[in-house]
């Protein structure tokens, strides 16, 4: 076992990790943040997007241990963050989610999107969503609830 | 899924990391972004017993522009190429492939030495930097070397890395007339690994061509006789497509007709692009 330090969501965490454990299992079995969903386990589907010095990343691609020292953040960690509101009301005003376990990768992604790119267009939240997987809605909803969202977080800020 | 279990150890210098993989009787191996290996480790494809994170030595960081070309440190990572912080001398060739590697967390974390050291044929940055005619610089217990890439790359998931050796990074030479680049990728869904990829790249207008193809053949590989035609300014469809017939039967022999029908048509198309620019 190895001591890990983490920032997590702005509060100092320190745990003892086995080598092999990941960052996803890290947070949902140690941590019990369960919002960061596990699917594939191996890069393909993303309901487990965190982010990792402020940079969205698998949690399932990253060991625990690699994140010594560094700063995490999950899904709870964004319950009071602004954009994540606007987008939040914006899944459900468009029918984003059905069953909902893609969604907290989804949410996580589409305020990736919205901070590189403001007010994205349908095309563009689409090849950014392309690595991300939902089995329910066909995206239609979760591409409107984005580029919605973009457009309003654009009005506010006057992008 | 889960990876069978293994030791970890931070090294803090290149010297630390190389003595550590060499241990004898060990199963060893670096970690860098992980994008690949983790998936590998957890598919329990790869099975090491030691594993060295070599993601925070600053030797591999080494980036910036030189009196030869551009030199970019093997930590690089394909969203800080995708985002222009590697300076650029190829005309936005490098942002383009980057930006077209896996997804954007992938391209967050992914290192361009952890392409080339894995060198999966059908990866982004082999063809790139072999159209581009990079060098490989490698810590070796004795210092460093450095190695064309087509030297670099051997075949399949196989490059001329020794157990301690670690890459530092990349020498792209500049070009002194200017440079144009074509490039064309088939995937089945955006952000899979290639199928088909062609990178071309003109030095000049004197007709100094590089064509390098790579995907679901055994390596990428570099293709002299449509360079050739290229480079001498031929139009004529049916020269270019048999020019491209020659390469393929010396670099993909195993190919079936709907390979060898697909490979010809990324390089065309790579080939117009480079036209059109």
């Amino acid at each position: 076992m190895k001591c890990v330090t983490v920032e997590l969501n702005g509060a100092k965490v320190a745990c003892d990790v086995e080598p092999r454990e990941t960052l996803a299992d890290f947070l949902r079995e140690r941590c019990r943040l369960t919002a960061t969903h596990l699917g594939c386990e191996h890069g393909a589907c993303a309901a487990c997007m965190v982010l990792v010095d402020g940079r969205a990343t698998r949690s399932c691609l990253r060991l625990a241990v690699m994140c010594d020292g560094h700063s995490v953040q999950t899904l709870e960690g964004f319950r009071d963050d602004r954009i994540m509101e606007v987008l939040r009301r914006h899944f459900h005003e468009c029918h984003a989610l059905q069953c909902g376990f893609c969604t907290p990768g989804m949410l996580m992604m589409a305020r990736d999107i919205l901070l590189r790119l403001p007010t994205p267009d349908a095309q563009t939240v689409r090849n950014q969503l392309s690595g991300q997987i939902c089995r329910c809605t066909g995206y239609t909803g979760i591409v409107s609830a984005i580029v919605a969202a973009g457009a309003e977080v654009g009005r506010v800020t006057g992008d | 899924m889960k990876s069978a279990a293994f030791d970890y150890v931070v090294a803090k210098t290149v010297a630390e990391a190389a003595s550590l993989l060499r241990q004898e009787g060990t199963v060893t191996a670096a970690i860098a972004g992980g994008q690949s290996l983790v998936p590998m480790l957890n598919l329990r494809i790869v099975v090491p017993e030691l594993l060295i994170d070599i993601g925070g030595l600053e030797e591999l960081k080494e980036t910036g522009v030189t009196a030869a070309g551009i030199r970019i440190g093997a930590l690089t990572t394909h969203a800080d190429i995708e985002d222009g912080k590697v300076p650029d001398l190829f005309g936005g060739l490098m942002q383009k492939v980057a930006s077209g590697i896996s997804y954007r967390a992938i391209r967050n974390y992914g290192t361009i030495g952890g392409s080339i050291a894995l060198a999966d044929p059908a990866a982004d940055w082999p063809v790139c930097l072999m159209a581009l005619g990079a060098d490989v610089r490698i810590a070796t217990s004795n210092g460093a070397r450095s190695q064309p890439i087509n030297d670099f790359i051997q075949g399949q998931y196989t490059t001329s890395l020794a157990k301690d050796e670690i890459i530092l990074g990349f020498d792209v030479p500049r070009s002194d007339a200017a440079l144009r680049w074509g490039l064309f990728k088939v995937v089945r869904k955006s952000g899979a690994f290639a199928d088909s990829i062609a990178v071309i790249v003109e030095r000049g207008n004197s007709g100094a061509v590089s064509v390098a193809l790579a995907g679901a053949v055994s390596c990428p590989y570099l293709l002299p006789t449509i360079a050739k035609y290229v480079g001498a300014g031929e139009t004529s469809e049916d020269v270019l497509r048999a020019a491209i017939a020659r390469d393929l039967t010396a670099c993909a022999p195993q190919a079936d007709s709907y390979l060898t029908r697909l490979h010809t048509s990324t390089i065309l198309r790579a080939v117009r692009d480079m036209r059109t620019q």
